[in-house]
């Protein structure tokens, strides 16, 4: 706002001053507007084409069937499945150890060199690229403990590892955002630490929690890196029925379909793959949008 | 935590001392994390460095893990990555600094909120679907420009694409970091009958270029470990860069550090050859690499936030 008013007088005295170029600032606005939306409209000209591509391809058939050589009778439903039953497991993972390790940093550790080391190390966990961690699950979930190659157990896992940094963070913000005085008051009124967190912070860090938490599963359902790393098969054709039954994506279905060299594979099938997955992403962020709404309106 | 700590400290209950405890597990599981993927990496590689001398391994200029005769020269990965970081950070970083100018200086606060999470889709897309749009759509958009020999696959629409996905974390970091620049300094600047051009390039931007500088490193270590685009559109082409026409690059495949581990990964090769362990060899200097960069970030922003606290 201040900027403005800055603005104003700048206009006022430009005659005064000789060196002020009025059309460089000018252009230099226009410059930096269409930064800004320069990436926004490739997205959404790419989206365009995308879905363009998908009509006639994305139907019922194509959602309810397995993969299939043949393009026209090829679906997606394996994946579909894979990539919720991989999804549940990682939320039922990555929450309670995400927000456990927020509530230590924010309510428990004292400001001391281990609580900057977990920090930073937090921090860095979050850098690290997608497929060290599919490393990290080829090495420690089927390697050492042998939970075998692909299966949904090493999947979800690998994945939730991947993901935690990015819970913890969004949950410690949750969590530091409520206000210092209502903890006070509850420790005014005799309740332990315990009961503090259980019945004033976490109540209200919740909405904050949960949209950080269902953005990150977002996150995780478009992974394709670890889940080949770990050995998750190209094609699946039926749906896991156990922790241990190997597990397709559908990310890992679309890298598996944009390979192959057929043009009806590459601007129809996979078009639709594409669309299908967009859609369910923006499905999971639209509910983390909602609660985030819904609690702003309450408070 | 400047108020009175008023809490007990849980003792009284054995359940507040329970929680505590597994609170803390949960947080010292961030650290094992680390050390389970540092420990992973290196038993493996260390095998394949028994195998392969890490002189050849860093200087050999081929790499041809599972083709007769194999060799392992990390050269080519890396001057592929280095290839499409490029081809990124040309995108990525003067877009991202220009958008956070936009949004810090000139944007009005009703148009930041839209801006913004607009961004930041850009950031939530899967990368196999930028991968698929690289191949599929930019590729072809390229090759139809009057004298642009493309190959199917190629280093220029990979990295295309790897720029636009980095841009939001160019911009919201540098953004950041411009909003935390005092209004007094832009006051000041105002006052001696500057333009707003003049205040954002000669006074918000150096005052906030550590910020800024922090995010084009976590930008561009991004772009090093980003897997899935490079490994759809760029190819599988482990090759050197041509001193003398660094720029051809861009228009032939190449192949990354993180391709050749999606490759590899893909082939089945058997469990114990040198081909797998190198998948660790490889993954450990990625890592060294992004971890370096990452921590340098780390620091390089942590320099900046005292300065304005």
């Amino acid at each position: 706002m201040a900027a403005e008013t800055g603005d104003q007088t700048v206009d006022e005295r430009e005659s005064e001053f000789g060196q002020i170029s009025r059309t460089k600032d000018v252009a230099f606005r226009w410059l930096t507007l269409a930064a800004a939306l320069v990436g926004i409209l490739s997205l959404a000209i790419l989206l365009a084409y995308v879905t363009v591509d998908a009509v006639g391809w994305l139907d019922w058939q194509f959602l309810t069937s397995a993969p299939h050589p043949n393009p026209f009778e090829a679906g997606i439903f394996p994946a579909l499945i894979g990539s919720i039953a991989l999804m549940l497991l990682i939320a039922l993972v990555t929450f309670p150890l995400g927000v456990g390790a927020a509530i230590y940093l924010e309510e428990y550790a004292s400001d001391g060199p281990l609580t900057t080391f977990i920090q930073i190390n937090i921090a860095n966990l979050a850098g690290v690229p997608s497929v060290v961690y599919g490393l990290l699950g080829l090495g420690l979930f089927v390697s050492l403990i042998g939970f075998g190659f692909g299966t949904l157990l090493v999947a979800a896992f690998t994945v939730a590892l991947l993901i935690l940094p990015i819970v913890i963070i969004s949950a410690q913000e949750a969590i530091r955002a409520v206000p210092d005085s209502q903890r006070q008051a509850s420790y005014g009124m005799g309740a332990t630490k315990w009961q503090t967190i259980r019945n004033v912070v976490l109540p209200r860090a919740m909405p904050g929690i949960l949209t950080g938490t269902i953005l990150a599963l977002g996150r995780a359902i478009g992974e394709t890196a670890p889940l080949i790393m770990i050995g998750a098969p190209t094609t699946v054709f039926g749906v896991p029925n156990s922790l241990l039954s190997k597990v397709s994506a559908m990310p890992m279905q679309i890298y598996t379909w944009a390979r192959y060299p057929e043009t009806e594979f590459q601007y129809g099938v996979v078009a639709a793959g594409v669309v299908t997955l967009l859609v369910v992403l923006l499905s999971i962020n639209s509910v983390a949008i909602l609660i985030r709404n819904h609690y702003q309106h309450d408070q | 935590m400047s108020a009175i700590d008023l809490s007990s400290d849980g003792s009284r209950t054995a359940r507040g001392i329970a929680f505590r405890y597994l609170f803390t597990l949960c947080a010292l599981l961030s650290i094992l994390t680390t050390v389970a993927i540092v420990l992973t990496l290196l038993l493996d590689a260390v095998d394949f460095f028994a195998a392969v001398s890490p002189i050849e391994f860093l200087f050999g200029t081929r790499w041809s893990p599972t083709n007769d005769p194999v060799a392992f020269g990390v050269l080519p990965l890396i001057s592929g990555t280095l290839t499409i970081t490029v081809g990124a950070a040309a995108i990525a970083l003067p877009i991202g600094l220009l958008t956070a100018i936009y949004l810090s200086e000139y944007a009005s606060s009703r148009r930041r909120a839209y801006l913004k999470p607009a961004l930041e889709v850009l950031a939530g897309v899967p990368t196999v679907v930028y991968g698929y749009f690289a191949l599929v759509y930019v590729t072809p958009a390229l090759d139809a420009i009057p004298f642009v020999e493309l190959s199917t696959f190629n280093a220029l629409s990979a990295s295309i694409m790897v720029g636009i996905m980095i841009i939001p974390m160019v911009s919201s970091i540098s953004e950041d970091a411009m909003s935390a620049v005092p209004d007094s300094l832009r006051q000041a600047s105002y006052g001696l009958g500057a333009t707003k051009f003049t205040v954002s390039t000669s006074v918000v931007v150096p005052a906030a270029l550590s910020g800024i500088f922090s995010s084009f490193i976590l930008a561009l270590s991004r772009a090093i470990g980003e897997t899935m685009i490079v490994a759809i559109a760029a190819g599988q082409t482990p090759k050197l860069i041509d001193l003398t026409d660094p720029a051809g690059l861009f228009l032939e495949s190449v192949q990354t550090m993180t391709a050749a581990m999606v490759q590899i990964g893909t082939n089945d090769v058997v469990g114990q050859s040198i081909a797998y362990k190198s998948l660790f060899a490889v993954g450990l200097t990625l890592f060294v690499i992004t971890f370096a960069m990452n921590l340098v970030s780390e620091y390089v922003a942590s320099r900046y936030r005292e300065v304005y606290q």
